[in-house]
């Protein structure tokens, strides 16, 4: 099985995000850069799939921030078997509709069995790079995926609507997945294990070509105003459930107990 | 193309989705200010009453067998020719579980371009301005698409559903065949799976002890256990938790899982990604704890503190006890 996993570096929203002086984009610069955590399930899935019907895994991104190495050997470490980066003037931010071009371009010749990548990534402004792919590449695509098995030629895919209902699919392969999450935790690959990998991995590299566009213009970027904040509460935790426990005795909510 | 704005009726098992009419009452806006007429496009089989509920003032109801459950091919196939027959100056479909699947696509196979994540969509001197809400809920952008014509996908509970409701114009419903053959899918439908019964509905609990990222591990998971007994209440969850298996599927709150209003909705360990915030932001009384003061759940909640959840569940489980036996 010829599985490729698209993956997208995203900033890290653990961190404050700051806006650039024109008001128009991220000041790139001040963030740092991760591996979306939607492609984190994507690989681990299609690394399952790997696992329970053999085949290799090739991990595939647009270095949009020249550090695109870290990520790469970070998902060799979790059980890539190949990696590859698409190399250009790119720049941080570069929108779905570019990478998955550059993509697409990428894997038309690799003639995948399944793709898997993430269902979106945090900066999806114009769409999701997997319909995309799909559509350049003219495969099938289910996407909000949480769990994909592989039987003669096809797959089960079972995708998640709302109120944990879902839907059962079956779809001739080759096909693009969007992966929601994996039918198991990603697993958690150690620090001395990537550093290993970084000492010893051959990244190929591919000149990419761009000639999609965003298809929009961002004319101002900006943070939300909340309309509301909590009042809060300091103090040590004790002193905290104490108050926590007064409002809700308070409005009654406390039941007592005989 | 035409001023026509076109939105993607969503319906499943037999009712429309509360995104339509969150559309439909928005497009309505659109078409006034563009002087085009709202269109619903409505994909299924069987459902002519369906159609004659969607409040736009025409509706296209493509009825066809194939068309019975969603099957993302099939919708994308019809909606393609749709959109390459009528030129609609908007396209919506909803940010959802099955409008994700397409938008993106047609983008790719219309060339036209797509706004997604949309939360605010006006008319500026016959412009379309679009604002997507990115970067976990941290970020607007406010876009305007290259060219005249383009989609957009909305975010649930962007825009209010009273006014898609709301029974205005002359509504014609237009029954058509497929306009695309729909017999060599390679996406087939099987079945819906129903959550395993047999759990706690947390739709139906008063008070909701709710635990995210910050419960580190399946074995803190008992601390929450105590906490939701003492009061009464049920331990619900954020996604990460429910990925990660420490509480089954039955227990999410938000998107891809249930919405709930309970009296108390307490958020432990939860930053409040926009796709959380959408299922409990409208629980009567939200009290959170995070680390992070930062965090987007303290915009919703109506008491907060910054502490450790672990140091606070054993307390606030010792605090409740003891004013129960006062």
């Amino acid at each position: 099985m010829n599985i490729i996993v698209p993956i997208k570096q995203v900033p890290n929203l653990t961190d404050e995000l700051e806006i650039n002086d024109e008001g128009t984009d991220l000041a790139h610069d001040m963030v740092q850069y991760v591996l979306n955590e939607f492609d984190e399930h994507a690989l681990e899935e299609a690394v399952l799939i790997k696992e329970s019907v053999g085949g290799t895994v090739t991990v595939i991104g647009v270095d949009t921030t020249g550090e695109l190495d870290g990520i790469l050997h970070l998902a060799l470490a979790k059980g890539a078997d190949k990696a590859m980066k698409i190399t250009g003037d790119f720049m941080p931010g570069t929108p779905s509709h570019v990478q998955a071009q550059l993509i697409a371009d990428a894997i038309r010749t690799l003639a995948p069995d399944i793709v898997l990548t993430g269902v979106q990534a945090a900066d999806d402004r114009d769409g999701q790079i997997g319909p995309m792919l799909a559509a350049h590449l003219n495969l099938p695509y289910v996407g909000v995926v949480t769990g994909v098995s592989i039987t003669d030629g096809q797959a089960i895919v079972h995708k998640e609507y709302a109120g944990g209902v879902m839907a059962e699919f079956i779809v001739a392969l080759p096909m693009v997945v969007g992966v929601q999450a994996a039918h198991r935790p990603p697993r958690y690959a150690p620090v001395s294990k990537i550093r290993q990998i970084a000492k010893t991995a051959r990244i190929e590299a591919l000149a990419g070509v761009e000639t999609a566009q965003a298809g929009s213009t961002v004319r101002r970027m900006f943070k939300p105003e909340a309309a509301g904040h909590a009042e809060m509460w300091d103090g040590t935790p004790d002193e905290i459930a104490e108050k926590i426990a007064d409002l809700l005795a308070e409005k009654g909510l406390l039941k007592r107990t005989l | 193309m035409s001023n026509d704005i076109f939105v993607l009726a969503e319906h499943f098992k037999g009712q429309v989705a509360d995104i339509t009419y969150e559309m439909t009452g928005k497009a309505r806006q659109l078409a006034t200010a563009l002087g085009g007429q709202t269109v619903g496009v409505l994909l299924g089989n069987d459902m002519a009453t369906l159609a004659a509920s969607i409040g736009a003032d025409r509706v296209l109801y493509v009825n066809d067998p194939a068309l019975t459950h969603f099957n993302p091919e099939a919708y994308g196939r019809v909606l393609h020719a749709l959109i390459q027959k009528h030129n609609p100056r908007v396209m919506m479909i909803g940010s959802t579980s099955m409008g994700m699947d397409l938008a993106a696509a047609l983008s790719i196979t219309t060339g036209l371009p797509l706004i997604a994540y949309v939360t605010a969509l006006d008319v500026e001197e016959g412009t379309l301005v679009a604002t997507s809400q990115i970067y976990g809920g941290k970020i607007q952008a406010e876009a305007i698409p290259d060219g005249e014509a383009c989609i957009i996908s909305c975010l649930a509970g962007a825009f209010p559903a009273e006014a898609g409701r709301v029974e205005t114009g002359q509504r014609a419903v237009e029954t058509i065949p497929s306009p695309v053959p729909l017999d060599d899918l390679r996406v087939r439908f099987v079945q819906l799976i129903e959550p395993a019964g047999g759990d706690v509905d947390i739709t139906q609990q008063a008070i909701l002890v709710s635990i995210g990222r910050g419960i580190s591990g399946a074995e803190n998971v008992e601390l929450a256990q105590e906490l939701a007994e003492a009061l009464g209440g049920a331990v619900s969850a954020s996604r990460p938790v429910t990925d990660a298996g420490w509480l089954p599927k039955t227990r999410q709150v938000g998107k891809s899982g249930l919405t709930v209003k309970p009296k108390v909705y307490l958020a432990l360990g939860i930053s409040g990604a926009p796709e959380h915030l959408e299922g409990m932001r409208n629980s009567e009384l939200i009290i959170a704890i995070n680390t992070d003061p930062k965090a987007p759940i303290f915009d919703v909640a109506h008491y907060g503190a910054t502490c450790d959840m672990l140091d606070l569940m054993p307390a606030l489980t010792e605090a409740i006890k003891a004013r129960q036996a006062a």
